[in-house]
């Protein structure tokens, strides 16, 4: 039988040309075009940004990278001991108090307000304010920072210390961390819950068993990128007392005992050779090396965030 | 001698011997009240009420459960079928503003008595869900849950307490190979039945079903149907469905539940209206709008 036979023609040319045209969907098509500027602009803006950097930072990068990572603040951009160690270390110390204060409170009190909280008043309005929190101005923290950490607990801190600063960056993130871990939390399937409870569980090991597991990846993403954010922090850090010029002392990276003396850390370095290259160009350069410095252990955070979120993924 | 009622009392307290409630010899146990509790009777309800908040959404309701006896609740949808079954095993602690007040006996025991630890009341009454819910780890590591958190069994005897689990769920011979892989890469059919093991794997006496075929096809429905046969040698089972059929098929006596609306806070309710065997429920029932339901010619 042939096809004419069944179809005629002309109900098929009618057909066709009605499901043969070309989409009337303009509207989408603009849309979909003005996502893709939008993405495009994004990454031109990042690109742009790191290829400025990275050609300005190139005569250190590519020269003396070694002394660079060992150097200390120096007056003289021409000093060949010119690099930016203190800032690591001081950046990497505040990355541990992030960790160690900020991590374990900001989980806590998201497990708390998501699984132990009564759905009351009181608790929205706790909630509403660690949103607020979260909102305000580094420079506010910085403050803060000042009063408690620098002023009324020099006992502890030793005043204007890398103790003081990583704390207050701690306080700074923790909203974020505690936001994050809440909306991860939130998004544990409440059948998974009712599984648990179903099977016989106590409270605490749903907690432990299911939705912490659950929740992980999501959990970790968002307190990896605070730190991020912790790290790249400046200005509550200049309230804080970080030093910007000469800053003597040459210890190793894990020394104890510099957790009270003064500090710096890497966006203060960068902060100030920016200011610095308008009287001496040679710091302009290292400015652009100290942020591509800055970028890499940034990236090395992420990274293993991602590592980290993957595994805990694959067992979930 | 210790009676079902005493150890189920003491166990759920927390006090006293490893409970088998299940396995004790049947004895005329004391109720709360002092009056005889009939030991074939698992569940009695007494003019139970639920609330959400102020809102009761649960009127009155009245019945028995016996042992090893498949109990069908049936009825239209916003009955409070799926409530009441939920206070069966406190199951409705976990909603914010539920409560239940009235006569909730579990072996005498009166379950909303604020001694009770809804945790241990959950390990003796286990329950399946209406749509399959198997944790995210392995096929084994989900049936070894209960047994693993209750502490009671020795590590050793995971494995056995796991196959002769899976095997009372017919589902051993489908998954013996893959005990290690994720038990989210079954199929719909094969997870519930996972649940049913999981349900059963703690030793429960009784085990409560929340519409656990809705999300399956026919064979996989076919399937749990009689798995259901097969359990009830052993559990009591109260189940909850919405497919008539399934009450008439499988159940020894069938609640039917419906709707109605208080003229006074214009806010719906559920009640129970007929509570007998399923035989006369579908065949030759008493009450005009259990009949008007079972026929088809529901409003």
């Amino acid at each position: 039988m042939r096809l004419g036979r069944v179809f005629d023609d002309r109900t098929r040319r009618a057909v066709t040309s009605e499901v043969y045209r070309r989409s009337r969907d303009v509207r989408g098509g603009v849309f979909r075009v003005l996502l893709q500027i939008a993405l495009l602009v994004a990454l031109l803006v990042l690109a742009i940004l790191l290829v400025d950097t990275v050609t300005d930072g190139w005569s250190i990068l590519s020269g003396r990278l070694g002394d660079f990572l060992s150097g200390g603040l120096r007056s003289q951009s021409g000093d060949p001991e010119l690099g930016v160690f203190q800032g690591i270390r001081g950046s990497l110390w505040i990355a541990v108090f992030v960790i160690v204060l900020a991590f374990p409170l900001g989980i806590g009190a998201a497990i708390y307000l998501e699984e132990y909280a009564p759905k009351s008043r009181l608790t929205s309005f706790i909630d509403l304010n660690i949103r607020n929190l979260a909102g305000v101005p580094s420079v506010v923290y910085g403050l803060l920072g000042l009063a408690i950490f620098v002023r009324g607990l020099e006992g502890l801190t030793g005043g204007q210390s890398v103790t003081a600063a990583g704390i207050t960056l701690a306080v700074l993130v923790l909203p974020i961390v505690i936001i994050t871990s809440s909306e991860a939390i939130r998004a544990v399937p409440q059948s998974l819950r009712e599984a648990g409870y179903g099977a016989g569980a106590t409270k605490w090991e749903v907690i432990r068993t299911q939705i912490l597991p659950y929740a992980a990846p999501g959990i970790l993403t968002g307190t990896l990128l605070s730190l991020s954010r912790a790290i790249g922090e400046a200005a509550p850090l200049i309230l804080v007392g970080a030093v910007t010029g000469f800053l003597g002392g040459q210890s190793g990276l894990v020394d104890i005992s510099q957790l009270q003396e003064r500090f710096t850390a890497l966006p203060i370095i960068i902060t100030e050779w920016v200011q610095e290259s308008g009287r001496d160009r040679g710091f302009a350069p290292a400015a652009a090396a100290a942020i591509v410095v800055m970028l890499v252990v940034v990236l090395l955070l992420n990274s293993a965030a991602i590592f980290l979120r993957n595994h805990f993924e694959k067992k979930r | 001698m210790t009676t079902v009622t005493d150890s189920v009392e003491m166990a759920m307290s927390g006090g006293g011997a490893v409970p088998q409630a299940s396995e004790a010899p049947p004895a005329v146990a004391t109720a709360a009240g002092g009056e005889a509790f009939p030991p074939d009777t698992v569940f009695r309800v007494e003019d139970l009420n639920c609330y959400y908040g102020s809102n009761r959404a649960v009127r009155d309701v009245t019945m028995d459960i016996s042992e090893r006896e498949i109990t069908a609740i049936i009825g239209p949808s916003g009955c409070g079928k799926t409530t009441v079954l939920r206070c069966f095993n406190r199951m409705n602690d976990l909603i914010e503003g539920a409560r239940a007040t009235g006569t909730l006996l579990f072996r005498g025991v009166d379950l909303y008595d604020p001694r009770v630890d809804p945790v241990e009341v959950r390990r003796r009454v286990g329950m399946v869900f209406q749509k399959p819910n198997p944790f995210p780890k392995s096929v084994f590591d989900n049936v070894a849950y209960g047994p693993r958190i209750a502490g009671s069994v020795p590590k050793s005897e995971l494995p056995d307490i796991v196959e002769a689990s899976l095997r009372r769920a017919a589902l051993f011979e489908e998954v013996k190979d893959r005990l290690k892989d994720s038990a989210i890469g079954l199929s719909g059919g094969q997870q519930q039945r996972l649940c049913i093991a999981r349900a059963i794997a703690t030793n429960p006496d009784v085990l409560l079903m929340d519409e656990p075929c809705s999300a399956l096809d026919p064979i996989s429905t076919a399937h749990i149907e009689e798995l259901m046969h097969r359990l009830k040698e052993e559990y009591t089972i109260v189940i909850v469905t919405h497919n008539m059929q399934q009450a008439a098929r499988i159940s020894d006596r069938t609640a039917f539940f419906t709707a109605d609306v208080d003229a006074e806070t214009n806010s719906r309710y559920g009640l129970l209206v007929e509570f007998d065997d399923t035989e006369r429920i579908f065949s030759n029932p008493s009450d005009e709008r259990t009949e008007n339901y079972v026929t088809g010619r529901f409003g």
